[in-house]
């Protein structure tokens, strides 16, 4: 498939890309290095594109769809919130890096806008990321999948599904 | 139904405890005291309760908030972010492994799983023998076991496992090896299951409940959502601790500032945090040894499937464990591993699995029915195995911690023990935490695939909740940061109290060996401030 092979052949740039394209994402930002993470644009875009590939399965299909997406990724936008400043930086790297046209087509296959990105070409680029020969890229999809799958597990609307009866009540106040 | 709890923080806080809560510091303050302990954990909370029943006048510096068992939901959405360093996602610099330690009133005691070990015999002869530690025998450190174990509780657990434990014993029994019963540090304990978001109950004797309101009770100063920024250092002596007060995020500095001055400074903010404030602080160190030697613990995970409900998430997280792995080979040989159960909550279990989509959805939907196993590898003894270091990159700590090839091989040997543990207490398939592996449906099929599995980071998930090292005691003081008292070997009158002296881990859950040892520091340090023999910590009646 031509989007894995793109992917493939960018070799030993891959790393330096990532380290390049969060430096460009945030020299294109107005905001100083320590200011809070920011999810707006191409990088809102991807998340909306890659959430129901990670949650294939888990999220309902059809008009609940959208809805349930949305809160993921404001549960997410909060979890990356409450962390850390310097690693915040680095979760806004890697949305950069996923916002830039040119990154984005050589190290995730993805030739177009994300709002357009198929679910099997997302599935690849999650694939490729997951094994891939670059550190970077490997850590970069534990990120996603962490924080992804993190904030969907979280909610208790995603309790009843995987049989998880919640907390005891008798010690709740 | 709402029997109402007594909260010990509620009711200190209403009798006039010296709290003093950095979000709320409208000014820079100057405070003095006799000793400025940094750090309210295993460590830090011992020590305070020490100085302060010894007459002394103690303030507590702790990074994180109050929190206390009237905030405690059992929700993983709040426990996490609260309670946990870096939101329970803290990492080394390659993101290869996740940590789980403490970041509250307590610190990683007000989270921990209640696992009570004291430190292994042969732990202690290593040290002994390697690192020029004389006086740690088992008959010296007794006392010291003896008395935070009743300090805290620590006592057998009497109720049945819970079925993931009691999976482990049932399959490692059916191949002869040998389970025992982990000792808990709880007085009451309801049998919930939900350690690790703080105890609802106040039944686990954490640093939180017991050590901290003893020493509030006795004069002491609490400061929350402080950081201790860097010790002012001038000749031999530390003059003064800077701190900042953090906002109510508890992420973003105020801008206020304050200074704690002391006779003695301890530190105690945990084995990545202690190396870090004292590089940042270019604190002496002329063998080059802050910050090396951090050990993890490094975990393997594997997930069992079951026919019946396993209900991991209910009941005593860690009753069960297996120290067969340990005792194998010679301590400095292949690397052994300690076998335990972790308890299953959804944001733990759907982060620790590998993959995505359909495939980790199908497995999630097996939620109950999934038993987990850990193995936690015994860096530090084998040659090869130095650990890790920790660095400070824009004033925050980062830990490097290289996988030698004796630690994989460690991996792959201790996700096979776990699998054909699991295959032996009937599990219908296994799933090793390891991107490229399984499910497997049968010991054989496992056995040849996590035989030839490849054994790389990320690929290969490796998980820690426990931190030692980065400041490592020695009796010579050129091969250690602290001497066997604790005390800083170029500075006088600065001490270390916590995991970060562990001159190797310890090769079981670290939290007793802590008390323990840090309470024999502690008592020699106070009767060396007051001239008087310490005093002895007891448990109110």
């Amino acid at each position: 498939m031509a989007s894995r092979r793109a992917f493939l052949t960018a070799g030993v740039g891959a790393s330096l890309a990532l380290a390049l394209g969060g430096g460009i994402y945030r020299a294109t930002r107005p905001a100083p290095a320590q200011e809070p993470f920011a999810l707006d644009g191409e990088a809102r875009a991807a998340l909306d594109a890659i959430v129901p590939v990670m949650l294939e399965g888990a999220l309902r299909a059809g008009a609940a769809n959208a809805a349930a997406r949305a809160v993921v990724i404001g549960d997410v936008h909060r979890a990356i919130l409450g962390l850390p400043l310097a690693t915040q930086k680095e979760v806004q790297d890697l949305f950069g890096l996923l916002a830039i046209a040119p990154a984005r087509r050589v190290l995730t296959g993805v030739t177009g806008p994300w709002s357009g990105a198929s679910p099997a070409a997302i599935h690849i680029f999650l694939q490729d990321w997951r094994t891939s020969p670059f550190g970077a890229l490997r850590a970069g999809y534990a990120a996603l999948h962490d924080l992804i799958l993190g904030a969907w597990y979280a909610a208790p609307a995603s309790w009843g599904a995987i049989g998880y009866p919640g907390p005891p009540l008798a010690a709740a106040p | 139904m709402n029997m109402p709890l007594s909260d010990p923080v509620a009711l200190g806080l209403a009798r006039g405890w010296d709290v003093i809560d950095g979000a709320m510091l409208a000014a820079d303050r100057t405070l003095d005291a006799d000793v400025v302990i940094v750090g309210s954990g295993a460590g830090g909370g011992v020590t305070a309760e020490i100085m302060a029943l010894s007459g002394l006048k103690v303030i507590i510096v702790e990074e994180g908030a109050l929190k206390s068992s009237r905030d405690f939901k059992m929700r993983e959405a709040d426990a996490y972010p609260a309670l946990y360093q870096e939101s329970a996602a803290r990492k080394t610099r390659d993101k290869a492994i996740n940590i789980l330690q403490g970041r509250t009133v307590g610190g990683s005691t007000t989270i921990n799983w209640t696992s009570s070990f004291r430190t292994p015999a042969s732990t202690l002869a290593f040290w002994r023998q390697r690192h020029g530690l004389d006086t740690y025998h088992d008959a010296a450190l007794a006392p010291w076991f003896d008395l935070m174990e009743q300090r805290l509780g620590v006592a057998d657990w009497h109720a049945p496992p819970n079925e993931n434990n009691d999976l482990l014993r049932r399959g490692a029994a059916h191949l002869g090896i040998a389970t025992g019963t982990i000792r808990r540090n709880v007085r009451g304990c309801w049998n919930l299951g939900y350690c690790g978001m703080g105890c609802p109950t106040n039944a686990k004797q954490s640093m939180l409940v017991t050590t901290i309101p003893s020493a509030l009770d006795h004069g002491a100063t609490l400061l929350t959502r402080v950081r201790a920024e860097r010790l002012a250092i001038q000749g031999d002596r530390v003059q003064h601790v800077l701190c900042h007060a953090l906002g109510s995020d508890g992420i973003n500095p105020t801008g206020k500032t304050i200074v704690l001055r002391a006779r003695h400074f301890v530190i105690a903010g945990g084995a990545i945090n202690s190396p870090a404030l004292l590089l940042r602080s270019s604190a002496p160190d002329p063998n080059y040894l802050l910050g090396r030697r951090t050990f993890l613990h490094p975990t393997l995970v594997s997930a069992g499937l079951f026919a019946q409900r396993v209900d991991g998430y209910a009941g005593a997280p860690q009753s069960v464990y297996s120290d067969h792995f340990l005792t194998r080979a010679p301590i400095d040989g292949p690397v052994g591993f300690m076998l335990e159960a972790p308890p299953i909550h959804p944001v733990l279990l759907a982060t620790t699995l590998a993959g995505f989509g359909a495939a980790h959805a199908e497995t999630m939907r097996e939620f109950a029915h999934v038993h987990g196993l850990l193995a936690l590898l015994r860096d530090g003894f084998h040659p090869d195995s130095t650990g890790g270091s920790v660095t400070v990159r824009d004033g925050a700590p980062a830990l490097d911690y290289p996988f030698h090839a004796s630690l994989w091989d460690g991996a792959r040997r201790a996700l096979l023990a776990m699998a054909e543990i699991q295959f032996a207490a009937g599990a219908r398939s296994v799933q090793p935490a390891h991107e490229m592996a399984g499910p497997y449906t049968s010991w054989a099929q496992a056995k040849k695939g996590i035989a030839e599995l490849e054994y790389r980071v990320h690929i290969t998930r490796i998980v820690s909740a426990h931190v030692m090292g980065g400041c490592m005691m020695a009796g010579d003081p050129e091969r250690g940061v602290v001497d066997p008292d604790g005390r800083y070997h170029a500075l006088a009158n600065l001490s270390v109290h916590d995991g970060a002296i562990f001159p190797t881990s310890i090769g079981a859950n670290p939290q007793l060996s802590i008390y323990a040892i840090v309470a024999r520091m502690a008592s020699t340090l106070a009767a060396s401030l007051t001239g008087r023999p310490a005093a002895r910590p007891v448990a109110e009646a």
